[in-house]
């Protein structure tokens, strides 16, 4: 694909660039379930669980994602090492694929529970206890009444989670994932006998698939906003 | 783990006199970018404020290609791309500027944190209240006075939440400084994970030195706006 284009390279940018949404679509997809669990966690009126819930949310959310990535993904493999020799099994490397998506999303997740916890602050109260006198279960309550309401107050930061994950997804590069980062060096390296200024041509194309990326995702959250907004009138300024 | 933190931890907080690592370097590109930033984004918010479109529409541009990409890809770009360019190479200035990491590394993240103070900025000057304006106007202030005096002052106060928020993710952005070889905190902790072969003391040790900062940063945050915002509360 554009193989005259991109030097030879078109295919393996095009690769790195279906990787990199495929890294964060899925992440976000944990960070967003963790999100939710972490929330309830924090609203839940067991004490054990809420403070729980804060440990998470404060650790994660004080120590860098990078720092946090190496340190996650190096001490399981680390200790994966360490029981597979106690057993004397073969040693099993940790699929770098998964492990920057489990990483991902379980420090995403944090950022989610706070997310989550102030759209569930900011529905009315009054409107969670009519549903309950209306007779509705729990999970009808959260389905119907909650979860809808609750995405319009939280979607501003999910659309801002969102950004910040896929930005971040830059990062796994340095544990070895073949996204597009990683696809545009390879591709200096690869052309780097041609003379050097293909560094600057490649990162910039790298550069370039991030904002297009960035810039449909934002599309994508104004629809969804208008969507949540229905039957809600902002006040005209 | 005790040879460990017996070997390595001096690197992890200052390093030496003549080759300062770990936490020191940290702070310091913290603080360089963070104020290096400052200066270039109070005036890209006024602009960016400004009904002029000749000023606001190159801003807003900046600040959406630098939000819209990664920091990492800005920096790969300023460190190894910029360098590989002919017309850099050939001029001195730049070619000494450039070949240096550590101003490649306080450049990107000077120009990153630009952008989303910038943003920042930028929206508490538009939510200044019209009667602060209109009463300043009144007393006969306008241009330099009106913003030095009373947009400005009352615009930065009410930014203060939101920029503490930037200056947490800037401490966590620094860590990228490793990956253009600066000898910063997480540097350190990758050398030491590399040589004790224990990955979980290395860098957990640079995670609770992280972490510390942090609080630290919300505790100083936290008592400015006390002190800054009383007004509003």
């Amino acid at each position: 694909m554009h193989n005259t284009l991109f030097e030879g390279y078109g295919g393996l940018l095009w690769n790195g660039t279906l990787q990199t949404i495929q890294i964060a679509v899925l992440s976000l997809l944990l960070a967003f379930v963790i999100g939710l669990l972490g929330a309830a966690a924090k609203l839940s009126r067991n004490r054990w669980l809420s403070v729980l819930a804060q440990i998470y949310t404060t650790l994660i959310r004080g120590v860098p994602d990078l720092v946090l990535m190496l340190l996650l993904y190096y001490s399981f493999q680390d200790w994966l090492n360490r029981l597979t020799d106690a057993l004397s099994f073969q040693q099993i490397d940790i699929d770098p694929f998964l492990a920057g998506i489990c990483v991902l999303g379980f420090i995403y997740g944090a950022y989610f529970t706070e997310t989550f916890r102030g759209g569930v602050l900011a529905v009315p109260k009054g409107q969670l206890e009519a549903a309950a006198a209306y007779g509705l279960t729990r999970w009808q309550v959260f389905r119907r009444i909650l979860f809808p309401q609750m995405m319009r107050f939280a979607l501003p930061g999910i659309s801002n989670n969102w950004q910040v994950i896929l930005k971040a997804t830059a990062l796994v590069s340095i544990i070895g994932l073949h996204e597009v980062v990683r696809a545009a060096q390879d591709a200096i390296t690869g052309t780097s006998s041609k003379g050097a200024s293909q560094a600057f041509f490649f990162l910039s194309i790298a550069g370039l698939i991030y904002l297009a990326l960035t810039t449909l995702s934002n599309l994508v959250f104004m629809s969804l906003e208008r969507r949540y907004s229905v039957g809600f009138r902002r006040p005209e300024l | 783990m005790i040879d460990l933190v017996k070997q390595y931890w001096q690197q992890y907080l200052w390093g030496t006199l003549a080759h300062p690592t770990g936490l020191v370097i940290t702070l310091w590109l913290l603080v360089a970018s963070l104020g290096l930033g400052f200066m270039l984004a109070v005036p890209l918010a006024v602009a960016k404020a400004s009904r002029n479109r000749w000023f606001s529409i190159p801003v807003s541009l900046y600040a959406y290609v630098i939000r819209g990409t990664p920091l990492y890809v800005q920096l790969l770009l300023i460190y190894s791309g910029l360098y590989s360019l002919e017309a850099v190479r050939s001029t001195p200035f730049l070619s000494t500027f450039f070949r240096d990491a550590f101003n490649c590394t306080i450049l990107a993240f000077t120009l990153n944190t630009a952008a989303y103070t910038t943003e920042i900025f930028a929206g508490a000057i538009k939510a200044t209240s019209l009667g602060e304006i209109e009463a300043a106007r009144a007393y006969g202030m306008s241009g330099l006075t009106l913003y030095r005096c009373i947009i400005l002052p009352s615009a930065l106060r009410r930014a203060l939440p939101a920029y503490s928020n930037e200056v947490i993710l800037m401490l966590h952005a620094t860590t990228l400084a490793a990956t253009a070889t600066v000898p910063d905190l997480l540097k350190v902790a990758r050398n030491a994970s590399s040589d004790f072969y224990m990955p979980f003391v290395a860098y957990g040790l640079a995670a609770v030195l992280y972490l510390c900062v942090s609080l630290a940063l919300i505790r100083v945050f936290r008592s400015a706006e006390r002190k800054w915002l009383a007004y509003l509360g």
